[in-house]
């Protein structure tokens, strides 16, 4: 089993084990994959291209193939315990919309996304141009990214719709932690994972 | 045949029937006393009879799924592109049975077949038989043939409806469910067209209230227009406009009612075909059948519920430019197995040959196919 990708081994960690999670943009399964053989979680990944979901019928993850556009109306309310999203928020059309989902869901959201607000990033907008960086590597004309943000930003709708945020690391492209990221997170860290809930 | 078999053939096939004697209660309150199944096999048994695999047919289909009857045999069985060695359902690990359905006419009892209570064929006096009772009878081979569970029940279309059937009436004989191009119950429209096809049949002069054989007769015309009906609802708009465009067959319009545009000639000559090879009191048949199916009406309408006691897997497979059974009827399937937390897997394929796509080997389509039946092989 090859070694897994230390931002989600992070997210495994947050996982109660034995729980029922669905995992939005699930790639080739790794994580559910993970899970399942070393948490005993159940669930499906939802996944959109099909190069991707061939890895995870390969990997005996079950994965629907789902536009995460057209929302999770397939789900019953708190079907499961967790509804992961990593590194996908940035790239769907309606973010706001898809969080109410995924607490609707599931009793907890764990989401990861990089950071907008990241030192790189404002750096590369004060000398005038749209940041490319080892977790953002796409220009502007060809990136998937359409709804950036910082961790102000999300932690600012969080506020607004009452999550409450029961946990968060800041990591590096690495997925390593230091003493300045977790001192000023919002300028140090390049990748954001959260863990939160209704309030 | 080809001029060389080719190696991804499971090769030379040879029917066999099977006769049962215990009677065969049937859904419609009648039951069959006797009935033989005409069914075909592909690969070896295991040892612990742990490696078969049913294959369920569509509405026209039968149990030659695979290989060549003959040396002059030009067509292989009707799913060549999915059984055989190296491909999804891969007969160098799996033993594939494929049998004819009750109410058949290729060699499984049915209209065509003597009823012994009257010593002539029984025509339309053959029980109207459902999916239900198919996988019943369906028991009844895997019983005779020594297998207690398969790997997996595994259709299209109907055969998909199959399938789904199985995993839900025989929760502990079947490890996978792989239902393809189907629905959980026909719409309106679905029977509509079922129904403007049996009215072609019914409505032939030469049909005789279903007892055509006794006057030597076919309702020809009836069956051709029911196949070429169902044969414009088998494609996409897309695929027939690629395959026939308005291309005429002289090159210009005579002003007449003779074939000019190649899509009629082509309809015609499935037509044609269809009414030499096919009964037309077993087109009705399955069509009702089509139009009976609806497991989730024994629980309350609750398809959820209906699927609850499944303990078979799935893998739930749609085309996009499917519109007899669109995409939109497989997710039905699908929020039903997520609701009742079955282990399900999704894929919406893109393809452009509307319903018929499930006979075709589209790449995207093979791989995951291929993927998902790669995790049931057994150890040899």
């Amino acid at each position: 089993m090859p070694a897994l990708r230390p931002e989600l081994r992070i997210i495994a960690d947050w996982i109660t084990p034995g729980s029922r999670v669905l995992d939005l943009g699930c790639g080739g399964g790794t994580l559910l994959a993970h899970l399942r053989d070393n948490r005993q979680v159940s669930g499906y990944g939802l996944e959109i291209d099909q190069a991707k979901i061939v890895q995870a019928v390969d990997k005996g993850v079950n994965v629907i193939q789902t536009d995460l556009d057209a929302g999770l109306t397939e789900f019953e309310s708190n079907s499961f315990d967790y509804v992961v999203m990593s590194q996908t928020l940035q790239a769907v059309h309606y973010p706001e919309r898809l969080l109410e989902e995924m607490l609707r869901v599931g009793r907890e959201g764990i989401i990861t996304f990089p950071n907008f607000g990241h030192w790189s990033c404002r750096l590369q907008l004060l000398f005038g141009h749209m940041p490319v960086t080892p977790s953002l590597p796409n220009t502007w004309y060809n990136t998937p990214n359409i709804h950036l943000c910082t961790l102000r930003d999300f932690e600012a709708l969080c506020n607004e719709k009452a999550f409450h945020i029961l946990e968060r690391t800041v990591v590096d492209h690495a997925h390593q932690t230091s003493l300045p990221m977790r001192l000023l997170p919002n300028i140090m860290g390049e990748v954001a994972l959260y863990r939160f809930q209704r309030r | 045949m080809p001029e060389t078999i080719p190696a991804d053939s499971v090769g030379l096939v040879k029917p066999q029937i099977l006769a049962f004697d215990t009677p065969l209660a049937l859904d419609c309150g009648r039951s069959l006393s006797s009935y033989e199944l005409a069914y075909e096999t592909y690969g070896e048994l295991n040892a612990d009879a742990s490696n078969a695999i049913l294959i369920c047919h569509a509405l026209s289909g039968d149990h030659h799924a695979a290989g060549y009857h003959s040396e002059e045999d030009r067509k292989a069985g009707w799913w060549e592109s999915c059984i055989g060695p190296g491909k999804p359902i891969d007969t160098n690990h799996f033993f594939v049975v494929s049998s004819n359905n009750l109410g058949g006419c290729k060699g499984s009892t049915g209209p065509m077949s003597l009823n012994p209570e009257k010593n002539k064929p029984y025509g339309p006096d053959f029980p109207i038989v459902t999916v239900k009772d198919w996988v019943r009878s369906q028991a009844r081979l895997a019983d005779a043939l020594g297998i207690k569970q398969w790997a997996a029940v595994i259709g299209g279309s109907l055969g998909g409806m199959q399938a789904m059937q199985w995993a839900i009436d025989f929760p502990d004989r079947l490890r996978h469910s792989v239902v393809i191009a189907a629905a959980p119950k026909l719409s309106a429209q679905n029977i509509g067209f079922n129904e403007v096809a049996r009215q072609a049949i019914m409505s032939d002069p030469e049909f005789h209230q279903g007892h055509y054989y006794e006057h030597n007769v076919i309702p020809r015309r009836g069956l051709m227009l029911a196949r070429m009906l169902g044969h414009i609802t088998y494609l996409s708009d897309e695929s027939m406009r690629s395959k026939f465009g308005r291309d005429l067959r002289e090159g210009k319009l005579n002003f007449g009612f003779d074939v000019e545009f190649q899509v009629e000639s082509y309809l015609r000559y499935q037509g044609q075909t269809f009414v030499e090879q096919f009964d037309a009191n077993t087109y009705l048949l399955m069509t009702k059948a089509l139009d009976y199916f609806d497991p989730a009406a024994d629980y309350g309408n609750d398809l959820a519920r209906a699927l609850e006691q499944a303990k078979a897997q799935f893998l739930v497979i749609s085309f996009t430019s499917d519109w007899r059974f669109a995409s939109k009827r497989s997710r039905e399937i699908v929020k039903a197995l997520l609701d009742s937390k079955k282990d399900v897997s999704y894929s919406e394929i893109v393809a452009h040959h509307g319903h018929d796509a499930f006979l075709i080997p589209i790449p995207d389509y093979l791989d995951i196919f291929s993927s998902y039946m790669d995790r049931l092989k057994v150890g040899d």
